[in-house]
């Protein structure tokens, strides 16, 4: 794996990392309780796609998967503006999983037809799991279509897509509270 | 009580189950749906103690267990709402005598989580105390209850271990790491002892009476006791509790009462986290009532 | 709307009941019920149905005692017992 799949691999993983750390924010206080728990396994398969990838990472790199996810410090991350967001308002979290499944989407097919055999494996499984988010995501979008307040807030985040250039303050104080204990004792196991 | 009555306590005393639409005393019903309900609160309000602390997990393997965690407690206090509504009380009623203070919660959920040693505490053995509880009500009478018991049951299952994995991890790493277990086990020990409710014999105890609960309160503390001291002292922690220790002729644990005024006080919400989550809850609902209203608006 | 959900354990198991669901609509209702009832991979199929569409029953009438189809309604001890006693084999032959 050459430098410049790692910082592909890299930036989707962060991608999944930092929206499945935020949609995980939804456990415990979404609209309903069925959509609670469904909401939550959205956010785990997040995580969970975010450590295959960093796996992959990290065994390029002679690291492991909890180091690249953690131990990097926030400017480091490759993130998109608009996974960072703390948006605790329905609209905006159900417009930006539409909007990013459909942007996910694409990058996973360039990715599925990649040369080396494990990248694309491991991006076909994550594609069949990210199937049932778009389901998700479609049945929400189909819903809230009449609403003025999730139109809106589809404009606002559509543009943050593509934004790479640098973070927002919300990231470094994500990963505060993200790291405070694994950074309260360095080095130990958990 | 009425002959029609007493021949469905009986019937109950004996073994027998109830299905939802099966006649019953207005008195079991509502002792049914006082008690299920307050379970279901339990559930709904104890994912907020930990929720913080999802986001603090410091390892990608923690994040997940301690996400799916909570997701099931969530998912858990679907299935009880589900069966008090179908008793005639709907959800959202519920939802605001959770709010306003009229139904109660278990005490456990009403204090502070302060250190990753409570994530482990409370996965361990708050879990530990609350399934000793449950695997008595897959007894319940009322069948429809007692189903959704076993679910329950079998999902706390990876609670527990989880719990046990966090705290072995812990108390194997650094002594900054065995401090933070023990630091939060003498903060939760008094919760714990109050867990299981004031020792009225099951006689008395109504819920026992209908065979809603099939277990006394003080056997219920007694099973965990019996359990996880045992646990808790083969790794080397100490109890706060100098009284503490089972009495070799008889079985049974010895300890230092309870604060019983403390568990009444917790529980009809003066609780040092009480307001704070039960204001969360509400600002939570509020805020997502327009999402209820465009969703399930049309559907019957 | 509440949907009940049916699940099979494992292929070749009766589906049986789970638990019932709060959905809007089969959309919302197959997300969910996979999530409550699916989410570990607990169970082979579901089948969801609105609770509206199932029929319940439950009084049965059977005041003449139909026990000829039933395995209670056929006592045989004692025929078997003179059966064999008649062709000599009574000894020999193992209670049945």
């Amino acid at each position: 794996m050459n430098e410049q799949e790692q910082q592909l691999l890299l930036q989707i993983a962060d991608d999944e990392l930092i929206l499945g750390w935020r949609d995980s924010e939804w456990t415990g206080i979404a609209p309903m309780l069925e959509e609670d728990v469904a909401f939550s396994s959205i956010a785990q398969n997040e995580i969970g796609h975010a450590r295959a990838l960093y796996e992959l990472v990290a065994r390029a790199r002679g690291t492991t998967a909890d180091e690249l996810a953690f131990d990097r410090t926030p400017e480091e991350y490759l993130c998109a503006r608009i996974v960072e967001l703390r948006l605790m308002d329905w609209e905006r979290t159900i417009a930006r999983h539409v909007l990013y499944e459909e942007a996910d989407a694409a990058r996973l097919e360039r990715l599925k037809a990649s040369e080396d055999a494990e990248i694309a494996g491991l991006a076909a499984k994550i594609d069949r799991e990210e199937a049932y988010h778009r389901m998700h995501a479609a049945m929400w979008d189909e819903r809230l279509r009449g609403e003025q307040r999730y139109l809106s807030a589809l404009d606002e985040l559509r543009p943050l897509l593509d934004e790479r250039d640098g973070h927002t303050d919300e990231l470094a104080e994500l990963w505060e509270q993200m790291t405070v204990v694994r950074r309260s004792v360095p080095g130990a196991t958990w | 009580m009425t002959p029609k009555e007493q021949g469905f306590l009986e019937d109950v005393q004996a073994g027998g189950q109830v299905e939802t639409t099966d006649w019953m005393p207005e008195d079991y019903r509502a002792k049914l749906i006082k008690f299920i309900e307050m379970h279901g609160n339990s559930e709904l309000m104890g994912v907020l103690p930990e929720r913080e602390w999802i986001l603090r997990a410091p390892t990608l393997q923690r994040k997940l267990a301690l996400t799916a965690k909570v997701q099931d407690e969530v998912g858990h206090s679907q299935l009880i709402y589900r069966v008090v509504e179908d008793l005639g009380k709907p959800r959202e009623q519920c939802f605001d005598d959770l709010i306003s203070g009229k139904s109660k919660f278990h005490n456990v959920f009403h204090y502070p989580t302060k250190t990753w040693g409570d994530v482990g505490v409370i996965a361990w053995l708050v879990d530990a105390a609350a399934i000793i509880s449950q695997k008595a009500l897959l007894k319940c009478s009322y069948a429809p209850y007692a189903r959704i018991m076993k679910k329950i049951c079998w999902e706390e299952s990876f609670h527990i271990l989880h719990g046990r994995d966090v705290i072995l991890t812990m108390m194997n790493g650094t002594d900054e790491q065995r401090e933070l277990v023990q630091e939060a086990l003498n903060r939760w020990w008094g919760p714990l002892m109050q867990f299981h409710g004031n020792p009225i014999p099951r006689e008395d105890d109504p819920m026992y009476v209908w065979r809603i609960k099939s277990q006394g309160n003080e056997e219920a503390r007694q099973q965990f006791l019996d359990g996880y001291v045992p646990q808790i002292w083969e790794l080397g922690l100490t109890v706060p509790d100098p009284k503490l220790r089972k009495r070799d002729d008889e079985g049974v644990w010895e300890y230092t009462e309870p604060d019983w005024d403390e568990l009444k006080h917790v529980v009809t919400g003066h609780g040092p986290k009480t307001a704070d989550r039960l204001d969360l809850r509400r600002r939570a609902r509020e805020n997502s009532a327009w999402v209820r209203s465009v969703v399930l608006a049309d559907a019957a | 709307m509440i949907y009940e959900v049916f699940r099979q354990e494992r292929k070749g198991q009766p589906f049986q009941h789970a638990g019932s669901i709060e959905a809007p609509d089969d959309h919302f209702a197959d997300v969910y019920a996979r999530e409550q009832y699916g989410r570990r991979g607990e169970s082979a199929a579901l089948w969801i149905v609105p609770r509206a569409a199932v029929l319940e029953i439950d009084e049965f009438v059977d005041e003449l005692d139909r026990n000829y189809h039933r395995v209670d309604g056929y006592s045989l001890k004692a025929k078997l017992k003179e059966a064999r006693e008649r062709a000599g084999t009574a000894a020999a032959a193992p209670d049945s």
